[in-house]
């Protein structure tokens, strides 16, 4: 059978010793679909990418790429699969072009096989095709491991937080890059710390702690916060906090940038809540109704695992 | 309480032999003040920031940090600031107790100083019960909060933040920030750079570099209305897109 999905999994565990790094983990990415792994790290996102690409087994529970399992047919995933490591995990003593030979070698293929795939990619770092791998920049490091990520033409991509500690201009990019590869019918799991990020991906779930928090569209995760929530700011922003969380009718209240994030509790009364700030010392706090973000949803959801 | 400049660098420049990493940078950072330092990759902020802590000397220009010459004494900078990076600020096999003791001694704390503000270290973290687990086995976001208290145990005037918040879950991140604010509001000043563009509204003020030279300068506020931007986010894409140099 024709497996409808890109990647499976049901149930998925895994365990060093006490410490769970991957708890009961079930989602599914469709074909063709850009789907992103949102979390901090030490949530098991790698633990998750090393169990789908075979390096590891699990101790509970079921996975399957293209219809392959990941314990019974890893040989055929492997074909199946392109892995980009959140390490850079290239050969820093060759060069650009040798580098993709490499891989393309390994897997037995010519690199004209996936020049269609590549070359939008590839082009960008072509006129250091002689330079070391090593001597690359970051932006430029990451290219070339998807380029060689990408030579066996394999129909899933597996992305370990590929835009770690990258300037949000590059990151842009990257994600353009995945875009371009999406149009081409290319499934892709990406993992990211980033939740900005969240929303260039079809569908996201959010991890922590070993356990999914939720799965939906970047549009349906901001929609399940369902209260109200009010942006906080004036000049003395650090007093303003401490103040705010001193007010009746204040459940939370934390900081968000350029304003904080306010979650009222029933009953709270905005005009009351501004003469208290006043009568604080706070006149100038404005106070205005806000719309919820990734990591307002975030938050909610790991105080409820708690 | 001293008014002058914490922070305070004329026409600062680094060449490595054609190379001008740093190009003619010029600004003051004001005592108390939470200072987002921006950049694209390679734009010169790590270089930048070595010349402000000590640790390396300026080709060219003029400034001081906390009252001391960026040209001539790197030893007293060193000295007088507090540093933690994203990647190394603790040792993972030393107790928690045991960092803040050999931290407290690199500073040059007496015994009794050590130990006093120790105690007042961990219950502020609520940490007491962690005094003697390894650091290496504590959760990330828990290792960036100690890795702050430690960088400000001597109490210095400014604290050097090289992208402190990188992977770690948003309550924590935001639990950080209160402390950065905190320490802010206790007088010290923070001088912080991050990937994340939303942190650039944390602060009082930010400075954006390309190819070397810093781009912009002001408050949040002020740098969205001079590039008609929604967000910080904008501004800095706006800006790092016409760089000629990655890294």
């Amino acid at each position: 059978m024709a497996a409808r999905n890109a990647i499976e999994a049901e149930g998925l565990t895994k365990r060093y010793g006490a410490l769970t790094a991957l708890d009961g983990v079930t989602f599914g990415v469709a074909r063709g679909e850009l789907f992103g792994l949102i979390g901090p790290d030490g949530a098991g996102k790698t633990t998750l990418f090393r169990l789908l690409t075979t390096l590891i087994n699990p101790d509970g529970g079921t996975a399957s790429i293209a219809g392959c399992d990941i314990v019974r047919d890893y040989r055929e995933i492997r074909k199946r699969v392109g892995y980009m490591p959140g390490r850079f995990s290239l050969y820093p003593d060759l060069s650009v072009a040798e580098n993709l030979d490499f891989f393309a070698a390994l897997f037995g293929v010519s690199a004209e096989a996936s020049r269609d795939l590549i070359a939008p990619i590839y082009r960008q770092i072509e006129p250091f095709r002689t330079r070391r791998a090593g001597k690359l920049s970051g932006g430029m490091k990451q290219k070339l491991a998807l380029c060689c990520a990408l030579i066996h033409r394999p129909s899933v991509l597996l992305l370990d937080e590929p835009t770690t500690g990258v300037d949000a201009v590059s990151r842009s990019e990257f994600w353009d890059m995945l875009s371009e590869l999406k149009s081409k019918g290319i499934s892709m799991l990406v993992s990211t710390p980033y939740m900005d990020e969240a929303r260039r991906c079809d569908r996201i779930a959010l991890i922590n702690e070993a356990k999914i928090l939720g799965i939906d569209t970047p549009q349906g995760i901001v929609s399940r916060f369902d209260e109200p929530i009010y942006a906080l700011s004036g000049r003395d922003m650090y007093g303003l906090l401490l103040a705010a969380r001193r007010a009746e009718g204040v459940r939370e209240c934390y900081p968000f940038g350029e304003a904080h994030h306010l979650i009222p509790d029933a009953g709270f009364d905005a005009a009351a809540f501004a003469r208290f700030l006043a009568g604080q010392g706070f006149a100038d706090a404005v106070i205005r109704p806000a719309e919820a973000g990734i990591e307002d949803v975030f938050i909610k959801l790991m105080h409820h695992e708690q | 309480m001293n008014n002058d400049p914490i922070i305070s660098v004329r026409e600062l420049s680094k060449r490595f032999g054609s190379f001008v990493a740093v190009d003619r940078i010029t600004f003051d950072v004001a005592r108390g003040e939470i200072f987002g330092f921006l950049g694209a990759n390679g734009a010169g902020k790590t270089t930048a920031m070595r010349m402000l802590c000590g640790l390396s000397y300026p080709t060219s220009g003029s400034g001081t940090v906390a009252g001391f010459d960026v040209m001539r004494q790197g030893e007293q900078i060193k000295r007088r600031i507090g540093y933690m990076s994203q990647r190394f600020s603790l040792y993972d096999d030393l107790t928690v107790l045991e960092n803040i003791r050999l931290y407290g001694g690199i500073y040059g704390l007496t015994r009794r100083e050590i130990l006093r503000r120790a105690v007042t270290l961990l219950d502020r973290l609520q940490f007491r019960r962690e005094a003697d687990t390894l650091v290496g086995s504590l959760p990330l976001g828990w290792k960036q909060k100690l890795a702050f208290s430690v960088a400000t145990l001597h109490r210095p005037e400014v604290v050097f933040l090289d992208e402190p918040t990188g992977g770690v879950d948003p309550v924590t991140r935001r639990q950080f920030w209160e402390l950065i604010y905190e320490a802010a509001a206790e007088g010290t000043t923070v001088f912080v750079t991050t990937h994340y563009m939303d942190e650039a509204e944390y602060c009082s003020r930010v400075s954006i570099m390309v190819d070397g030279q810093v781009r912009a300068l002001g408050a949040p506020a002020e740098l969205k209305r001079q590039f008609a931007a929604g967000s910080m986010d904008e501004v800095f894409r706006t800006l790092a897109r016409g760089a000629k140099r990655t890294e």
